[in-house]
């Protein structure tokens, strides 16, 4: 039963892990944050994010590789933090924030990130098709209601024939998990797509907002507001405000 | 001996060529006419008929075969017809052309002046194929079959040695001396990688899984690049030979060969030649009476780029939506369903059965160290001689557009050539002289690919260029990888804005990081390149991405928002042509008399230009011309 | 099953289209043995013979193939050749690979955009479903370009000005045939 041990270099600390254990679960268990999008520990490996890339192998002649999707093999050396690495991760989450901004997960990454330059044409999608839900309807909810459509510029999370379908149970997993839905960020200047406020602003919207689930109806979205300019949209916002 | 029966031995293949040889030697006079693509648009088939109706009019079937053949290469001048054995060449050919040519050089041996080509550098009259300059430079081993072979004829394959080294490799040989001969040849995939052939099949043998397979790759997605279609069509028997020699030294049973809907008549040529093969007992169960049971399916795509990627590729045939895997585990591990799998280019499954049959040291003989073997290649766009070309590897660039080229036409100014199709790059005129092989195009910052050459010259914008693959390359793209999907979005939409005069100098510092963080990012060999021709066309043209951007001036002429058409005074003969097929109606003038171009209401379609016959439509841009 | 199929038929299409042959369906099913792992082969054959995928007929597949309806969708919509609605009378597919491009195709291809009076990023076909307009990313006639198909015969070294005629001369000759 027992899995065989294999041996890896992270950041250059010898490690030992088990054979078939995926890149980031060994990081995880090292302690070493390594940020993700698309990545769930309940459902199987996407990679479509690309935040989770590590640099893999010997010095001089390296390959970036998602750690969600690839295994651990025996003298594997991984810098989960290169120079090449974390600038490839700025610029993609430059990218999220530019197209969905409204979402609080990718602000607060990219504030993290220290993301200060929102360069491309702002865009309000939605939907950055991590496929978390995908994944949570057919592996946890064995529905299969929806699933991607469409390829490149018109890839697009949908029900077949964009009609509503027989096997969705109205479940609301795929909303739970989604990390735009569940937690909507709009910043404190909503023209910018960019926010960073989050650790900033005091009390942060963090901290006040956490534990918020609110799932994206229509009109929701601005979770803040200057001071005085709540919009009670969806009715949650003045209870917070309230409690605060 | 015919094929009545199946070929139940390597003898029996022996005694069918000798009476297929003999049979065909008798002062037998031949016409072949292309009949590739590019000389079927010519109007090739009426060409044929004619030379049919023409044949049997005079009753001569007996003692002329016309022979339609696949793609001879030289697609500018279609359609082609040759004539063997005296080797005398017409290009351009029209159906009203058949009579004289076969009263004349068929059956009197004498050439037709007017049919010549002429060459048009020396304007000299050239009567044999292999004196024209298009063909003199070129090495062609796998292309030259082509041009002789009825590609739905098994025993016109059989008759030039068909599937003889096949039977060399049942009777005499084992795998593992298969493989070493293919290792010892140095023959690397002809798709782009260039990843050592035999390395890859030694691995997959190595395998302890079983079923295996494998799989050729004829998903020919790169625009501009038509290699392995030419080869499918024109030679469908030489890559069934050299995967039967693949399944025979990795020891699979069954084989996929993956083309693109897109082309009819090579899905149509290949599956004949594969029931064909089956009949004559040369694919199936019992190959040659050997033991060895290998049998091929043809498989279509559905119009997918990605799906030339192997691991996508690998999906399609399973049925599946074409989006790439994580590698490892690679094909020859874990391939289809999950099985141990070969995936190698058309082109290198045809060079298979010839390096068998010559031996490894004669394929090391062409080409350059690590590269070796002769290469196909499309030579497309402001190239005089548009077509297929084979050279060996090391050639320079220069040799292949200005010697085999013909040069650039009107006499313009060469500006750039791309490679390796919408992932690859453009090389500047001080690149001419690069040897084209897998190291040195690497180093130049693009790749071999599957062998595209795009020329372009003074008239070619090379920002819009840049677009044009983007833009190729984001409808492409799967949509998996956020960096690839989102990131060549981006690369468009700021090329887009150098284009329409909306650039910043922060666009191309900008451009630089995006492009650098793409190709890292992304998981398949689409995404990994995707900011290739951006970056290349970045780094040896910035000056005239600094020219959009500062001067708002497209040297070239091309991007509509950045040019401005004018009627020059002195040329302007009132004529109205102009003003007729202007479809915004903003030129303005008398008959007979100077006509202008109202600028706020043009359009840039660039009508007026297409009809003036004396010049004197103008483009500027940017305060130049 | 079958009238539920031509009720969900009726709310996706506007334009009514002919009763669905669904013998073909099954016949080209039966052709492939009813295996899923040649989705797509079954598909372009479907495609080849009723012009496009009509999705009654993409249920019935599923159905019959047990597998999910969802991922038929996918693949569907993944795949550029394949249709969800029916063609249109006349077709021209103007290539866009690169040889062509650098010889001019865009201007060829706006040329057919103007003379249809069609915006292709809404919509490819003209609303009498006379005329469509597509692209595509290289047919390989590198030579000849810029290439144009119409209605399946390839056209070489097409002008702008040849645009017109080259559409007035397909639906010209489709209206003797109507006639």
């Amino acid at each position: 039963m027992s899995a065989k041990v294999i041996n890896i270099t992270m950041n250059g600390l010898p490690m030992e892990v088990y054979e078939g254990m995926n890149v980031l679960e060994a990081a995880r268990i090292m302690g070493i944050d390594i940020p993700t999008l698309c990545y769930d520990e309940g459902l199987s490996s996407y990679g479509a994010c690309r935040l989770c890339i590590v640099e893999i192998g010997p010095q001089d002649r390296t390959k970036v590789v998602s750690s969600c999707t690839y295994r651990c093999e025996e003298g594997l050396e991984i810098r989960t933090h290169s120079k090449r690495v974390m600038d490839t991760r700025k610029m993609i989450l430059e990218l999220l924030v530019c197209s969905t901004p409204g979402s609080k997960t990718i602000q607060d990454l990219a504030a993290a990130h220290g993301v200060i330059t929102a360069r491309f044409k702002p865009e309000h999608e939605d939907c950055m098709l991590c496929g978390l839900c995908v994944r949570m309807c057919k592996e946890q909810m064995m529905a299969t209601a929806i699933d991607f459509a469409g390829r490149g510029p018109d890839r697009r999370i949908t029900t077949p024939f964009d009609e509503a379908s027989a096997l969705c149970r109205h479940c609301g997993g795929c909303m739970f998990i989604c990390p735009a839905c569940s937690s909507r960020c709009m910043g404190p200047d909503a023209d910018t797509t960019l926010c960073s406020s989050c650790l900033n602003l005091s009390p942060s919207c963090v901290e006040v907002y956490d534990h918020q689930q609110c799932w994206m109806p229509p009109g929701c979205g601005t979770c803040i507001r200057p001071e005085g300019d709540y919009l009670p949209a969806t009715g949650r916002i003045s209870e917070v405000k309230t409690e605060a | 001996m015919s094929l009545d029966n199946p070929i139940r031995s390597s003898g029996e293949l022996e005694d069918l060529h000798g009476v297929l040889v003999e049979r065909r030697s008798e002062d037998h006079l031949c016409i072949s006419i292309c009949t590739g693509t590019g000389c079927v648009v010519g109007g090739a088939e009426s060409v044929v008929d004619a030379f049919v109706e023409v044949i049997s009019e005079m009753g001569l079937e007996e003692k002329i075969e016309v022979k339609p053949t696949g793609c001879h290469g030289f697609c500018e001048m279609g359609p082609l017809v040759t004539m063997t054995p005296s080797g005398y060449f017409y290009p351009q050919v029209h159906a009203r052309d058949a009579r004289e040519i076969v009263e004349k050089t068929l059956l009197n041996n004498e050439v037709v002046e007017k049919l010549l080509y002429h060459d048009p550098q020396t304007d000299e009259a050239i009567a044999r194929e292999a004196d024209v300059p298009f063909y003199k430079h070129q090495k062609r081993i796998i292309l030259a079959e082509n041009g002789h072979l009825n590609p739905t004829d098994i025993e016109d394959y059989i008759s030039i040695g068909g599937y003889k080294g096949l039977a060399h490799v049942l009777d005499e040989m084992n795998p593992d001396e298969v493989i070493t001969c293919v290792i010892d040849s140095g023959l690397a995939g002809r798709g782009g990688a260039g990843f050592p052939t035999g390395k890859k099949w030694e691995i997959c043998q190595k395998q302890p899984s079983e079923p295996k397979y494998l799989v050729c790759n004829a998903d020919e997605g790169d625009p501009g690049a038509y290699m392995d279609r030419s080869i499918l069509e024109g030679n469908p028997h030489r890559v069934i030979e050299g995967m039967c020699i693949g399944a025979f030294a990795i020891g699979a049973s069954q084989g996929f060969i993956y083309v693109r809907h897109e082309y009819p008549l090579a899905v149509e040529r290949i599956t004949l030649a594969i029931e064909d093969a089956r009949t004559a007992g040369l694919l199936g169960e019992d190959i040659m009476g050997s033991g060895l049971n290998f049998d091929l399916k043809v498989v279509r795509g559905a119009g997918a780029f990605v799906c030339g990627e192997e691991s996508a590729l690998l999906k399609s045939l399973e049925g599946l939506k074409g989006e790439p895997k994580q590698r490892p585990p690679f094909p020859v591990e874990k391939g289809f369903q999950n099985k141990p799998t070969v995936i190698n280019n058309v082109e290198t499954w045809a060079n298979v059965p010839h390096i068998i049959n010559n031996g490894p040291e004669w394929f090391v003989g062409f080409g350059t160290e690590g590269s070796a073997g002769t290469k196909i290649f499309s030579l497309v766009g402001k190239v005089n001689n548009t077509g297929l070309v084979e050279v060996p590897m090391g050639v320079t660039i220069r040799e292949i557009v200005f010697d085999i080229g013909g040069g650039i036409p009107n006499g313009k100014e060469f500006k750039a050539v791309q490679t390796g199709g919408p992932a690859g790059g453009c090389l500047p005129t001080s690149m001419l002289d690069l040897p084209v092989d897998f190291h040195a195009l690497q180093e130049a910052g693009t790749i071999m690919g599957s062998g595209g050459l795009i020329v372009m010259d003074e008239d070619t914008c090379m920002v819009d260029v840049a677009r044009y693959f983007t833009k190729f390359l984001e409808e492409e793209s799967c949509g998996k990888c956020y960096s690839c999907r989102k990131g060549t979005q981006r690369m468009r939409e700021l090329l887009d804005d150098i284009c329409e005069g909306r650039g910043t100098p922060g666009h191309l510092a900008l451009l630089e990081e995006l492009g650098h963080a793409v190709n890292t990012a992304s998981m398949c060999g689409l995404g990994q390149n995707a900011a290739n021709p951006m970056l290349s066309t970045l780094r040896h043209f910035r000056d005239e991405y600094e020219a959009h951007i500062n001067e708002h001036r497209c040297s070239a002429g091309v991007c509509t928002e950045l040019i401005q058409y004018t009627i020059l005074e002195e040329f302007c003969d009132g004529c109205a042509a102009c003003s007729k097929v202007c479809p915004s109606e903003c030129i303005v003038g008398e008959k007979d008399s100077l006509h202008t171009i109202i600028t706020e209401d043009c359009i840039k379609c660039g009508s007026c230009l297409n009809v003036c016959t004396r010049g004197a439509v103008l483009i500027t841009s940017g305060g130049g011309v | 099953m079958a009238a539920s199929d031509a009720s969900s038929a009726s709310t996706v299409e506007e334009i009514t289209p002919p009763p669905l042959d669904m013998n073909e369906v099954d016949r080209i099913l039966e052709q492939h043995h009813s295996d899923s792992t040649e989705l797509i082969a079954i598909l372009l054959d479907i495609q080849d013979a009723l012009g496009y995928l009509p999705i009654p007929a993409l249920r019935h597949i599923s159905e019959q193939l047990e597998f999910p309806i969802n991922e038929i969708y996918g693949i569907v919509t993944f795949y550029k050749h394949f249709k969800l609605t029916p063609p249109p009378k006349h077709q021209f597919t103007v290539c866009t690979g690169t040889a062509c491009h650098v010889r001019g195709a865009v201007q060829v291809f706006r040329e057919f955009e103007r003379q249809l009076n069609l915006d292709t990023t809404i919509c490819n076909t003209t609303p009498d479903m006379e005329c469509g307009l597509e692209t595509v990313n290289c047919i390989g006639a590198c030579a000849l370009g810029p290439v144009v198909i119409v209605d399946g015969e390839f056209k070489g070294q097409v002008k702008q000005t040849r645009v017109s005629s080259m559409i007035k001369k397909a639906t010209r000759s489709s209206g003797g045939d109507t006639e």
